[in-house]
């Protein structure tokens, strides 16, 4: 532990597709894509839970598919196409899961439902109608210790509907 | 804030570089790919590395022959456990592959990197101040092993879900290494000792595994975890039977969580060699399978509620792979 503090920095110099958009950077190679979201880009809707992979808050898109941001170094996605859920409106216009979640009260603390959000956007990419089933397997990544989780499985259901 | 220690990142183009990299810096460094095990222990500092040696080259392709099918280390969890290939002839396999952790560490964890998986254990994989606190054990800092404070050895807990798998399916690991590449049977991949697991050379690029496609051969995974959407196994049963109608030619029964490496059922698989598949033949071999585990009180739950339950999840694993080819989880009512 004591010596790690004498250890320098390793610096790197990287290129980040994050929301659509190409972002030069210069960050510390061991700081995960959270702390480089939250910290470097500002990007503080991605939330900081458990740090160990257990909660599912930090999800981001990569390449579409939910990772979670706080067990991976953006050293290794670079070329890859990162989503955080500040790139899941268009404008002003909210995404269906997003207007369902509000009409629903999907959310009550809120401070999972960035993850659960990208989490299922990913679900009905790949399957416009899901069953419930299928719903629970792909939030199951993502813990929520407010709603009991009926209201999102509801709100998701709701999006899929209006999505089609 | 649990962060990161200071790390270089290399990134070598191949599995030679990778090996050549890990030899020169020896225990400086180590080999990532997914990540989803090895960032949390770094974070617990479980381990003391200033390198990280980057996987990324890896094949993730998965390809299906005839004779046999070929998994790049690379492959995600995820991308193994829906190949319809996979699906359709080592259901098993692909069982015990979405079977691991949760969907999104599917999505970054690896096949290479489930089968390297560091043993666990209740003392181990706690946080540095933690295991300050308690007193460091055997496996990292310690002197003593706080599991079994009389044993030599260190105890803890192989956690692979695919490993017991591959085994049963006759897998082959392809190894890179500084000078060449060898192959080895996973079941030759694994040592019994909590700490030095693994029997390939730390500087060895593990590359791919290789499964025997065998007409007849109908595979199962049955897991035991506390939550059905994330744990790791805390016993597990891997079956591969090859059939002649109802009679048993071969069958491989290898278990997970219950050592400190994969452990083969060897007693059960010679008694179901010949024998007609019935509810009562299944239910004897599942108790021959459960004898040689011997499950500590250093993961989760009651170890002598998870040594009885193996039986049960061999038993199911058995049931499943002559009857069906899907593999499932046992279901834990009353938690």
């Amino acid at each position: 532990m004591k010596r790690e503090v004498s250890r320098d920095v390793e610096r790197v110099v990287l290129t980040l597709d994050v929301n659509g958009e190409k972002r030069d950077l210069l960050v510390p190679s061991h700081k995960t894509l959270l702390e480089v979201l939250r910290e470097d880009m500002q990007l503080t809707g991605t939330k900081h839970g458990c740090e160990l992979g257990e909660c599912g808050t930090c999800t981001v898109l990569v390449d579409g598919k939910p990772h979670l941001s706080c067990l991976v170094l953006p050293i290794q996605l670079e070329g890859r196409s990162i989503t955080t859920i500040e790139g899941m409106a268009h404008g002003s216009e909210l995404h269906p899961l997003q207007v369902a979640f509000a009409e629903l009260g999907a959310a009550q603390c809120g401070y999972c439902t960035p993850g659960i959000l990208l989490s299922a956007r990913s679900l009905l990419e790949e399957n416009p109608r899901p069953s419930r089933d299928e719903i629970r397997e792909a939030l199951a990544g993502n813990l929520c210790r407010c709603t009991g989780y009926i209201k999102i499985l509801e709100a998701v259901e709701l999006a899929a509907g209006r999505m089609l | 804030m649990l962060r990161l220690p200071r790390l270089k990142y290399l990134r070598p183009k191949t599995a030679r570089d990778a090996a050549r990299m890990a030899t020169e810096l020896g225990p400086r460094a180590m080999f990532v790919a997914g990540g989803t095990d090895l960032f949390p222990k770094l974070k617990r500092r479980q381990f003391d590395i200033d390198t990280l040696i980057g996987l990324d080259f890896l094949s993730r392709a998965i390809r299906n022959g005839s004779d046999e099918c070929s998994i790049g280390a690379g492959a995600t969890l995820a991308t193994a456990s829906r190949d319809g290939h996979l699906n359709a002839r080592y259901a098993g396999y692909a069982q015990a592959a979405g079977l691991v952790s949760s969907p999104p560490l599917r999505n970054a964890g690896t096949i290479g990197g489930n089968l390297c998986v560091d043993t666990r254990c209740n003392y181990y994989d706690m946080t540095y101040e933690w295991r300050k606190a308690a007193g460091f054990c055997l496996k990292k800092d310690g002197d003593i092993c706080l599991v079994a404070p009389s044993s030599p050895r260190c105890w803890a807990v192989s956690s692979s879900d695919t490993a017991p798998m591959a085994i049963a399916l006759d897998g082959v690991a392809i190894l890179a290494g500084p000078d060449g590449d060898r192959e080895l049977p996973v079941r030759d991949l694994y040592r019994d000792d909590g700490i030095d697991y693994l029997a390939k050379q730390p500087s060895e690029v593990l590359t791919g595994v290789r499964l025997r496609a065998v007409a007849k051969t109908r595979s199962a995974y049955v897991k035991l975890r506390r939550r059905g959407s994330i744990d790791f196994p805390i016993a597990g049963a891997a079956v591969a039977a090859e059939l002649d109608g109802d009679t048993v030619v071969r069958c491989r029964i290898v278990l997970s969580a219950v050592a400190s490496h994969p452990l083969e059922a060897t007693a059960a698989e010679d008694f179901l060699k010949g024998r007609t598949i019935s509810t009562d033949t299944i239910r004897e071999a599942a108790e021959m399978a459960a004898k040689p585990a011997k499950p500590l009180d250093n993961a989760d739950l009651s170890h002598f509620w998870r040594k009885r339950m193996v039986r049960v999840v061999v038993e199911q694993a058995l049931a499943q792979a002559t009857t069906s080819t899907g593999g499932s989880v046992v279901k834990l009512s009353g938690l």
